[in-house]
């Protein structure tokens, strides 16, 4: 299937990378490490990514019906953002809607800030066989 | 995998150019006749079709129109569901009405109802719709196509009729979908089915219609429904039931018993066979052959206890 917005995981990371070039060094040192967990787990599907993030945001990409990495590890206090890079629109809930976002659209996003320790189990709303999970936990690093 | 084995694109009794059209999925709509208790199909533009229309009692199926759907894979949506719309108009017997298996919107914006309402109204046939999980993602998670379609149907707006003495009935499975799982009906509506049906005749010909498909096409996509077995179950003792689903975007259709089921094809962009693309999203094809891949579907039940002939047309057909 073609899809022209939809970028290679490596030059996603690239491009995140690139992004982070603003933020002072020991900033993008950090983020290149990070994004390079991503990446792998982006990659693999598998792998459980643990990034030490609170008070920062990380990145869930929606990509061909899928939430690349399905499972993080932030501290308390990290902001998840979920960037839709589908064709089609999806919608991110808390399993039981404690949270949702709008319909998101083609390159939509939608952020949520996890504050409490816990995990948490989220789904996309139109399709509910995408899921994904959040471990908060406090000195994730 | 081994649910989609006994599948076949298209109908059982379908000619190789029709088999072979049936393989690019796109859709204008679908015309159903019944003869019989087994469904046959064929493309409205066959003269068996009009021949059939001109016997029996006919009505029309459309789907997956995603009205506001402006991505690469069909940039208009719009335009292509008024094309095939224009087809119904030119269609020279009127069918009874139409039914619309859902996803009438992309993204249950009001404009989107409003455009599709006005094209679909312009047809001037009565028409009996579903929601598709696209019609249920606004702010009320169903409240505005409830608001619109809802109005005299039961719980998250199921409903059944009587037409020719056919016992119609419109099923939702795209609400309160839980993590992990598929289409889901609900206790509530399997309830009210169970009731529904409990007083009619066992040779009453039944025809159910549902967004996802009610049987398991493609768990790993998504394509069917947890409970849809409970659902079946409850109309096992008929000796005609069709269930016409949309979702998938293209032809599939198998018999099981005294069951037949078929997916419509979408008036607006196809998807890939299941299992065939990394996911089930838009199929990008060239778009001069874009409309091979979109169609209507047409039903004619000449008699009671005669096969329901369903006869699918795309938008390339003349």
């Amino acid at each position: 299937m073609s899809h022209p917005l939809r970028a290679a995981p490596a030059v996603a990371c690239l491009r995140r990378v690139l992004a982070c070039a603003a933020t002072p060094l020991v900033l993008i040192a950090f983020a290149l490490l990070a994004f390079a967990h991503l990446c792998s787990a982006a990659e693999s599907q598998s792998v459980p990514s643990i990034t030490s993030t609170a008070g920062k945001t990380v990145e869930i990409t929606i990509s061909n019906f899928t939430f690349a990495p399905p499972e993080i590890t932030i501290a308390p206090g990290t902001t998840v953002k979920w960037i839709n890079q589908d064709d089609i629109p999806h919608l991110v809930a808390e399993k039981n809607l404690a949270f949702k976002s709008q319909a998101l659209d083609t390159n939509d996003s939608f952020s949520f800030t996890f504050s409490a320790p816990g995990e948490v189990e989220y789904y996309c709303v139109l399709h509910p066989h995408m899921t994904g999970k959040i471990i908060v936990k406090a000195g994730a690093a | 995998m081994s649910s989609n084995s006994d599948w076949k694109n298209g109908g059982p009794q379908m000619d190789r150019r029709g088999a072979l059209e049936c393989m690019v999925w796109a859709g204008t709509g679908m015309l159903w006749a019944l003869s019989g208790g087994i469904p046959s199909s064929m493309f409205i533009g066959d003269a068996k079709a009009a021949e059939m229309a001109k016997n029996g009692f006919t009505f029309l199926q459309i789907s997956d129109s995603h009205v506001g759907f402006n991505k690469p894979e069909n940039p208009n949506a719009l335009s292509t569901l008024q094309e095939a719309i224009d087809k119904i108009k030119a269609m020279p017997v009127k069918p009874s009405f139409m039914i619309h298996t859902g996803d009438i919107t992309h993204l249950s914006q009001d404009k989107q109802f409003d455009d599709a309402a006005q094209v679909i109204g312009s047809a001037g046939l009565p028409v009996f719709y579903v929601p598709g999980e696209h019609d249920v993602i606004d702010e009320g998670l169903g409240k505005s196509y409830l608001a619109r379609y809802g109005k005299a149907s039961a719980g998250s707006g199921w409903y059944s009729f009587d037409q020719n003495g056919v016992h119609f009935i419109g099923l939702v499975n795209v609400m309160n979908l839980k993590a992990g799982g598929l289409g889901n009906l609900g206790d509530e509506q399997l309830i009210w089915l169970e009731n529904d049906v409990r007083g009619l005749s066992a040779s009453t010909p039944i025809v159910i219609f549902a967004h996802v498909p009610l049987w398991t096409v493609y768990p790993e996509w998504g394509w069917g429904t947890e409970d849809g077995a409970r659902a079946l179950s409850l109309v096992k003792r008929f000796g005609s039931v069709t269930v016409l689903n949309g979702h998938i975007h293209q032809i599939m259709q198998k018999v099981e018993g005294n069951v037949s089921f078929h997916t419509a094809r979408s008036t607006a962009f196809p998807q890939p066979e299941p299992g065939k693309a990394p996911a089930p999203g838009p199929m990008k094809v060239p778009s001069e052959e874009l409309r091979k891949f979109l169609g209507i579907t047409d039903v004619n039940f000449i008699k009671v206890n005669q096969p329901l002939a369903i006869i699918d047309k795309t938008l390339a057909d003349a």
